[in-house]
């Protein structure tokens, strides 16, 4: 067994009581960027100004676009006394400069520490303001840091506006509902493109697809164009299917958690229990066999096809696997970030030949090593570490010993692949010292196609690099 | 100006139209999107140089996660300050208590990395579950043998300013702890430099050429041993005043050191950084010694700016910065290069540093104080600016809206103070404003031709 369990590496069975270089963001973070793909929103962090700060100056050094997050402002006097004021005092403040449609609210570890209620702040200001027509919407996600990771805060708001804004309209509409999972705006402009070519009518949610990725501006946009709209929101009760992308989104338990029968819904599986909306799950589409499934489901969902445009695109894929294959036959991956993002390209390492050595998350669904090993299959390489609850420094720790031939995951861990001298291809989030980390394209048949040459062309790069010769083919 | 958050009238000054001075220090407003951060973000980036101790942040993962490695502040031996530390507190500690966690954590990284020190920051829900983390610092400092700090940061205590106060506070627990390194009796500590890019190093060459001697870099490129003796230095001077006042107050109070305010930024702030400290020794040589280092720079500086000025002349910036002394150094030296400043504005400036900003400015120039997004791109628009100096925060503002940017910011990789500093600077200004990209964007402002 070669599972290691948070703060344990059973291989050397060292102890890590502190956090070293964590591999997660806090899950307000992750609240934010989930509320980016509401249409007309404005979010606000209940809490102290450094949450709203931090988490701005995180995101617009990945995504580089303004990243307007309010914050409630905390003082000494607010944590001792309440922030109802600060709540109150805060929407006023948003709507006069913002007119927003929506606010997005989402709890800090300080506001759920002293017990601030906030669906009660909400309700109260619009008792407050019943004779006003023209409120905002209000979202509230509970995101309290010490809870999980930011994949678990994107995930909590992504079913708290689901949970907030969906109707029962009576009938089964003739739309679907794509819960996307936390992609890139070029991710989810390709999986657009995908759904409309099987002429689907869907509403794609988180869509921060412009809001997150938009044009150069004549004026200062308060609030950037674009996003899932409160309208489609609504009519997600009515969708005839619900696909959501990942395994194991916020399914798991949560290390440190008192109660463990707290765990949390997904949208979709609300919108199943609430208005009978069919579910289908499947992983993030990358790699030959996981994009597969995915146009599998649309096309059995929708009655179509699937598009000639894309049997060309998933063959061409073929071609440069095969063009490919013996650059990257037996190379061995240290593959890092978000659990389903994880599982998924370890599934695409292990189809093309590549070993995953060590599959390591911050997150801790406890779910990671199970569910690597039904995706993977026979694939599954028995002697692969599952670091679920990694930080970074338990990754270099596990390396030592795994001579990785190259890394794949967010821009955090270059610093370990500086120090092995081995390449990183940099995927997920964040991307901090490359620019374009908006329009990083991992999904699909074409994503993985750009992937692919990605992956062999650092691979050659550094074999060219690291060679006397200087070969002038490869 | 209907625009704008009630309530922040008093911080916004256009001179020559306004009397009013710029009212500063106020705590933002709720709902506001202000560019400040809060108690704990003042004492991280102070402290954080400091590359042989263990800086552990005590709270939920975010507050380490979003400080790793976030300043380009260099050190020449030790990186102990490049990694992360946290407790990455869970609900069960907050329910508990996260004082066992606090400790072990504690004894683990000390055994593991072996410090000369460690800081324990404390963040926002620490305040409220009630650990004592001053007392488990001291039970780890007497087991371990080493200053073990605490940083009663908790965000929610007041700005970023007056987390400044609290990292000198944690620093004046060092100072005075050890006597034994060499003390020249031309010695000086550098208060308020972060040796962003090597800056520190910049200045160590001219001091080392006026024969001072160094003795503590507070904090840039950091060592506790340094911190524990400044106390003997002869003087303390103060770069970003904003940060290190209080410290030096302190040490004037408590060793008798005088201090004296500096900056490093812009020729003439530069010079007198030099000759300042040399007529504190009141030794001629040295001054004699600052004065032909000043020539010798000058010499090449001076017309390597020439084709800058020229080019950049008549050009119009926007400053946003963290503190207002830096913001003065700036106007001084956008002027010299031909560029006029046409905003000015900072996240934690007082009534005096505006005062005094205002009677260097020209009219129609823009204070503000603690601004957000919505104005600044609002005064960018009415200035025409072409040029926007601030932090990583106010880079897609200037992006957004067409114009150049240069980062005066902590994450930048390039040295700017000092008089290669100023070349540096004047060939940022040019490259970002000159860049043939502005071409495509669409440029709406009246100013604009």
């Amino acid at each position: 067994m070669n599972i290691a369990e948070s703060h344990i590496d059973k291989n050397n069975n060292k102890t890590h009581i502190a956090s070293c270089n964590a591999c997660k963001q806090c899950a307000p973070l992750g609240a934010c960027i989930a509320f980016k793909g509401i249409e007309g929103m404005l979010p606000m962090l209940h809490g102290s100004q450094g949450c709203a700060t931090y988490i701005r100056r995180y995101l617009i050094s990945h995504f580089r676009e303004p990243m307007d997050i309010a914050s409630s402002n905390f003082s000494e006097e607010t944590t001792i006394f309440g922030g109802n004021r600060n709540f109150n005092d805060g929407i006023d403040n948003i709507i006069s400069q913002y007119h927003p449609a929506v606010i997005a609210i989402a709890s800090t570890c300080l506001s759920e520490t002293i017990g601030e209620d906030v669906q009660r702040l909400i309700y109260e200001y619009k008792g407050m303001h019943e004779n006003e027509s023209d409120l905002p919407e209000m979202i509230f996600a509970s995101t309290p840091s010490y809870q999980g990771t930011h994949l678990e805060g994107f995930h909590e708001a992504v079913f708290a506006a689901i949970k907030a804004l969906s109707e029962n309209a009576g009938s089964v509409g003739n739309h679907i509902n794509l819960f996307c999972n936390m992609i890139s705006p070029e991710d989810i402009r390709h999986l657009k493109e995908i759904v409309e070519d099987f002429a689907v009518q869907s509403m794609i949610f988180p869509d921060y697809s412009d809001t997150l990725d938009s044009t150069s501006w004549d004026n200062y946009h308060r609030i950037s164009e674009g996003g899932t709209p409160v309208s489609s929101l609504r009519r997600s009760g009515s969708a005839y299917a619900s696909v959501e992308l990942g395994y194991i989104l916020n399914s798991g338990g949560m290390n440190g958690r008192i109660k463990e029968n707290a765990i949390k819904q997904s949208a979709g599986e609300y919108l199943k229990a609430k208005f009978a909306v069919p579910l289908v799950r499947t992983g993030l589409p990358i790699g030959l066999l996981e994009t597969d499934k995915f146009f599998d489901h649309v096309s059995r969902i929708s009655g179509q096809p699937t598009p000639q445009k894309y049997k060309q695109q998933r063959g061409r894929l073929i071609d440069l696997y095969i063009d490919g294959h013996k650059y990257v036959s037996g190379k061995r991956v240290v593959i890092y970030g978000e659990e389903d993002l994880v599982v998924a390209l370890a599934a695409f390492a292990a189809e093309i030949g590549i070993k995953p050595m060590l599959c390591a998350s911050g997150g801790e669904s406890g779910k990671l090593q199970e569910t690597l090993k039904i995706v993977l299959g026979d694939l599954y390489p028995g002697d692969m570490i599952v670091g679920q609850g990694f930080s970074f420094d338990q990754m270099e720790e596990s390396m030592r010993d795994l001579n990785p031939d190259l890394m794949i995951g967010n821009s955090k861990g270059y610093y370990i692949a500086r120090k092995m001298d081995i390449p990183l291809i940099r995927t997920g989030f964040p991307i901090h010292d490359r620019i374009g980390a908006q329009h990083t394209r991992t999904l699909g048949y074409e994503g993985t196609t750009i992937l692919f040459e990605q992956i062999v062309n650092a691979l050659l790069e550094d074999k060219q690099r690291k060679s006397p010769i200087g070969y002038k083919y490869m | 100006m209907s625009e704008y958050l009630q309530d922040r009238e008093k911080q916004i000054v256009t001179k020559g139209k306004d009397a009013h001075d710029v009212e500063g220090g106020k705590p933002s407003l709720s709902g506001s999107v202000s560019q400040r951060a809060c108690v704990f973000c003042g004492s991280r980036v102070v402290l954080y140089p400091i590359a042989d101790a263990v800086h552990l942040v005590h709270g939920p993962i975010g507050c380490a996660s979003y400080t790793w490695d976030i300043r380009g502040a260099l050190s020449s031996g030790p990186e102990l300050h490049r990694s992360s530390f946290s407790t990455d507190l869970r609900e069960k500690h907050v329910v508990f208590g996260g004082e066992t966690q606090l400790y072990q954590s504690l004894v683990e990284l000390i055994d593991k990395y072996q410090p000369k020190a460690a800081f324990v920051y404390s963040t926002c829900i620490v305040g409220v579950i009630g650990d004592d983390v001053q007392s488990v610092c001291k039970r780890v400092a007497e087991e371990k043998s080493i200053p073990v700090i605490p940083v009663m940061s908790e965000g929610f205590q007041g700005s970023k300013k007056d987390g400044y106060k609290i990292a000198c506070d944690a620093l004046a627990a060092l100072i005075g702890t050890d006597e034994s390194l060499d003390v020249s009796s031309m010695s000086i500590n550098i208060l308020g430099d972060f040796n962003l890019a090597g800056e520190l190093w910049i200045l160590e060459e001219y001091y080392k050429k006026m024969d001072i001697q160094i003795l503590a870099p507070i904090t840039g490129d950091g060592r506790v041993k340094n911190i524990q003796n400044a106390h003997r230095a002869a003087l303390n001077v103060v770069q970003c005043s904003g940060s290190m006042m209080h410290l030096a107050k302190y040490m004037k109070e408590t060793y008798g050191i005088p201090f004296i305010k500096v900056s490093y930024f812009g020729i003439e702030d530069m010079s007198d950084a030099l000759y300042e400290v040399a007529k504190f020794f009141k030794n001629e040589v040295v001054m004699d010694k600052a004065r032909e280092l000043v020539k010798d720079q000058l010499k090449n500086l001076l017309p390597a700016l020439e084709p800058y000025k020229t080019a950049l002349t008549g050009k119009k910036a926007a400053i946003y910065v963290g503190g207002a002394f830096k913001a003065i150094s700036l106007v001084k030296a956008l002027r010299l290069i031909g560029v006029k400043p046409v905003i000015v504005g900072t996240q934690t400036g007082n009534t005096d540093d505006y005062r005094l900003l205002k009677t260097i400015c020209d009219d129609g120039c823009i204070l503000v104080d603690d601004s957000n997004p919505i104005e600044l791109s609002e005064f960018v628009k009415q200035t025409g600016a072409d040029l926007f100096i601030g932090g990583v925060k106010e880079r897609p503002i200037a992006y957004k809206l067409g114009i150049g940017f240069c980062d005066h910011n902590h994450e930048r990789k390039m040295a700017l103070a000092g008089y290669e500093g100023m070349l540096n600077f004047a060939k940022e200004v040019y490259e970002t404003v000159s860049s043939p990209v502005w071409q495509f964007v669409h440029r709406t402002s009246s100013e604009k031709n």
